[in-house]
């Protein structure tokens, strides 16, 4: 028996391994009545308590959203989403807590085994979280500590109450209402998300982190996230998913705005996990994000660092655009896809300011019956004097039944700009494999070992705790089909 | 007629033919012709899309042309497949090498502007040889719309070079298909230098076992010009190599557009796949947009690409100015340095002198 056909052996049974976050949390709910129009806009609305401004922009957006047609650009294919057929809102019902004391401890049990440090202990974590559940923020920690330094860590839906000038200002300003399809549909009925707000001059003491998590079923989940770093701040921002097995697909359409002005340094990471079905494809999240970043102060920099392995069909492109002078835009990638999961996703680096830089390193890996596909844009506007781009895609098939598709666009109207461009295809060599078996490791670690370091460029980006749990991720998500 | 395609056409984003749609298109009139190339070889010629006996030095194997039927979902083939008069047909038998054939359109829109599209079919039977080098010019308003059918059975060869030196005022859009058995090599050189817009589209399917491809090509562009290379090569059997690298030298407010995809299907095992492409812009008003794709469904390939747009590097400029050469010099050999790689696969002495010649024509005319 060949190696190959062993190693595939073995993680044929590994495959079928169980989503460990597939359990469902039995929880009473507020539910609106299924179906999108302009009376749950208002409900959803009214339940925030949001001021008429609010009100007005959702209304707007819901109604720019009824005239777009769903994007079929991709490289994605699933039956026709039925909008009538979802719910809006789901969170648990009664009022909101004030403290964690007060959080249902059913949902605290949950996080606890999603392994989300909610409760203060964690400030040996040393990070601060925001949860989301379905459409609400159950729990943020360490808020007292954060206001020290004058940070704003908090749901959106309350900062549209207590600080209106901000979500105003900013609210739309980078991804604006009618920017897609699903960003619309999210500016009409988003719930929920964080909000953070580091002042001039602040380096956010400890990182921020927010975890999603899907429980009710036929829900859409629609989260809004909101980061603005003023001057000179600094913030590291974390982002986990995940959602029970369940055999019916549910939509999730998050938007994500980032602002860093002059000196200002964000860092968005993500581990998304939602649960991508099962090995036939069935069940499963449409993750159809829209995340984007404004560098709009000189020397800013905005690094995005995603790690992809769940939802069944991923659409989601991070962007950075670069506006102020000498501003920085990373992109950092990991995309898994496995069994039936789609996944077309990449990133988009606008240069407007002079001697602004991007990178961009996307890794996919396609197994099974996947499709991957790294979608990219890189565009250099005639003012980006000086501009600087280098992007590395590399592909890596485990099997003959998937596929791996690299799209990039670049587009330059500067001569002083540089931009390069480098894919590469290719799947694990037998060598490589057998290397690694002669100095007594199994196959599946051999095939962990090789992946984890085909990655290694992202994955070092990722902060210490994320990054231990991308490399077990990746281990799970992979050991299903080596050939 | 099959309408025009518009921008909203993922194959077309970069290319507006809305200045094409414009013109009114008159019946093709009899015209001057100039003096025209031969490379002392057999030549066929085509004036205003229709053959022509007197210029032509046919070689025996030219065949009378037929009309054919259009399957693609191509709207320019498709509009070619309506619209085709004339077009050079021939079938190589078995085994024959024909050595190299000169194949020269001219046309000319001074009177009235005039719509050509020859419909040219070429088939190499089992290990045949040829190489056919092509030249396309003319003066005036005029649009060319040539379809390129090529088959070339298992283990031939056809060496194509195309030298698309079209009027300043032209519209050239050309489809060129290839269909390529086990062991075959279709090798292809193209060098844009003319038309005020243009677009070459390569299809190249290799269909068999070590069938292989080169599609090379350079745009040397200036001015209002606009010259988009968009190339599919689709691998459809295990072990096949292909090969592209194209260069685009773009000067005044030119644009340049390079489109590559290399598809790998299930059976294709063992791709190499490779394509590299290049810019250099010379001036702060040129434009190149790259859109290279791999498409991949076997896991045992080797496929890559890169690309890379920038301007000359200062610093090899000033490396060799310290040698005494003086700046504009430096750029011309620089230049000319960044194109080489491009003209690799041109063997044929005759064909390499042309691209010569036509190069350095360019740079003087700068």
């Amino acid at each position: 028996m060949s190696a190959a056909f062993e190693t595939r052996n073995t993680v044929d049974t590994l495959a079928t391994q169980k989503y460990k976050y597939g359990f469902e949390t039995d929880i009473a709910m507020d539910e609106f009545p299924k179906g999108l129009n302009e009376d749950i806009v208002r409900l959803i609305s009214a339940k925030k308590d949001e001021p008429e401004w609010m009100l007005a922009w959702r209304l707007k957006a819901y109604a720019m959203w009824r005239k777009m047609e769903e994007p079929d650009w991709a490289r994605i294919k699933h039956p026709p989403i039925d909008y009538e057929n979802l719910y809006y809102y789901a969170a648990p019902s009664g009022p909101a807590p004030k403290s964690l004391d007060e959080v249902d401890p059913e949902l605290l049990t949950m996080y606890e085994k999603l392994g989300i440090p909610l409760n203060e202990r964690a400030a040996l974590a040393g990070v601060a979280v925001d949860a989301v559940f379905d459409s609400v923020s159950v729990a943020t920690t360490f808020r007292s500590t954060l206001a020290k330094s004058g940070v704003i860590f908090c749901p959106i839906s309350e900062a549209v109450r207590e600080h209106p000038e901000l979500v105003q200002k900013y609210l739309g300003s980078v991804v604006p209402v009618g920017d897609n399809y699903f960003a619309a549909l999210n500016s009409a009925v988003f719930s929920d998300g964080s909000f953070v707000f580091i002042p001039k001059g602040v380096r956010c003491p400890m990182e921020l982190s927010t975890y999603f998590r899907i429980n009710a079923r036929n829900t859409g989940q629609f989260e809004r996230t909101l980061i603005i770093a003023e001057e000179g701040a600094g913030v590291s921002y974390l982002e986990g998913c995940t959602a029970p097995q369940r055999d019916e697909n549910q939509l999730h359409a998050a938007v994500v705005e980032l602002v860093a002005l002059d000196d200002a340094k964000i860092k968005y990471s993500t581990v998304q996990n939602w649960y991508p079905g099962d090995e036939n494809g069935k069940g499963g999240i449409y993750n159809f994000v829209t995340k984007r970043g404004a560098c709009r102060g000189a020397r800013s920099k905005i690094s995005w660092t995603q790690v992809e392995t769940g939802s069944a069909i991923t659409w989601k492109y991070p962007s950075c655009i670069l506006q102020g002078e000498g501003s920085v835009g990373e992109f950092y990638s990991v995309a898994l896809t496995n069994n039936h999961q789609q996944a077309d996703t990449g990133t988009k680096m606008i240069h407007l300011g002079r001697n602004t830089t991007s990178t961009i390193i996307s890794k996919g890996i396609s197994a099974g019956h996947s499709n991957n596909t790294y979608r990219g844009l890189v565009k250099i506007m005639p003012g980006a004097s000086g501009a600087r781009n280098f992007t590395q895609c590399d592909s890596l098939l485990i099997g003959d039944q998937c596929g791996a598709h690299t799209v990039p666009y670049i587009e330059s109207r500067n001569p002083s700009a540089k931009v390069e461009h480098e894919a590469t295809t290719s799947k694990i060599a037998e060598d490589q494999l057998f290397y690694c078996r002669s100095r007594g490791l199994s196959e599946e670690d051999a095939v962990g070992l090789i992946v984890n370091g085909f990655c290694k460029d992202v994955l070092k980006e990722l902060p210490m705790e994320f990054a231990v749990e991308a490399q077990k991720l990746l281990a799970v998500s992979l050991e299903g089909s080596v050939g | 007629m099959t309408a025009l395609p518009s921008r909203k056409l993922e194959a077309w984003r970069y290319t507006d033919l809305r200045s094409l749609a414009a013109i009114s298109f008159a019946e093709a009139a009899p015209v001057a012709v100039p003096e025209l190339p031969d490379l002392g070889l057999p030549r066929i010629v085509f004036i205003n899309g229709a053959f022509d006996p007197v210029r032509s030095t046919p070689p025996d194997f030219l065949e009378k042309f037929s009309r054919v039927a259009e399957a693609s979902d191509l709207p320019l083939a498709l509009i070619n497949a309506e619209q085709a008069q004339d077009g050079m047909t021939f079938s190589l038998p078995e085994g024959v090498d024909a050595g190299a054939i000169l194949l020269v359109s001219y046309a000319s829109g001074v009177a009235a502007p005039v719509a050509l599209h020859p419909r040219h079919r070429i088939t190499l039977g089992l290990g045949a040889k040829l190489t056919l080098i092509e030249i396309a010019m003319g003066e005036g308003v005029y649009w060319h719309n040539p379809v390129i059918d090529i088959a070339l059975h298992a283990s031939s060869a056809l060496s194509h070079y195309r030298l698309q030196n079209e009027g300043q005022d032209a519209f050239h859009l050309a489809t060129i298909r290839a269909k390529i058995a086990a062991g075959a090599a279709y090798e292809s050189f193209s060098l844009v230098i003319g038309a005020r817009l243009s677009r070459a589209e390569f299809h190249a399917t290799l269909l068999g076992p070590k069938a292989s491809t080169h599609l090379n090509a350079a745009q040397l562009l200036r001015g209002h010009q606009h010259g988009d290379f968009t190339s599919v090569v689709a691998h459809d059997a295990p072990h096949c190599g292909s090969r592209q690298t194209v260069k685009s030298v773009l000067d005044g407010p030119a644009r340049g557009v390079f489109q590559g995809r290399i598809e790998v299907a299930r059976a294709a095992q063992k791709t190499d796949g490779y394509q590299m492409n290049q810019a250099l812009l010379l001036s702060p008003d040129a434009e190149m947009d790259i859109k290279p794709e791999l498409e991949i469904f076997a896991d045992d390939v080797k496929c890559s690409h890169g690309a890379t747009i920038g301007a000359l590097d200062p610093e090899q400029i000033f490396y060799l100015r310290s040698r005494g050469i003086p700046e504009d010099q430096a750029r011309a050999m620089l230049i000319r340095a960044f194109l080489t790689e491009a003209l690799e696969p041109v063997t044929d002495a005759a064909a390499r002198e042309m691209f010569e010649a036509a190069i350095e024509a360019w740079w003087v005319g700068q």
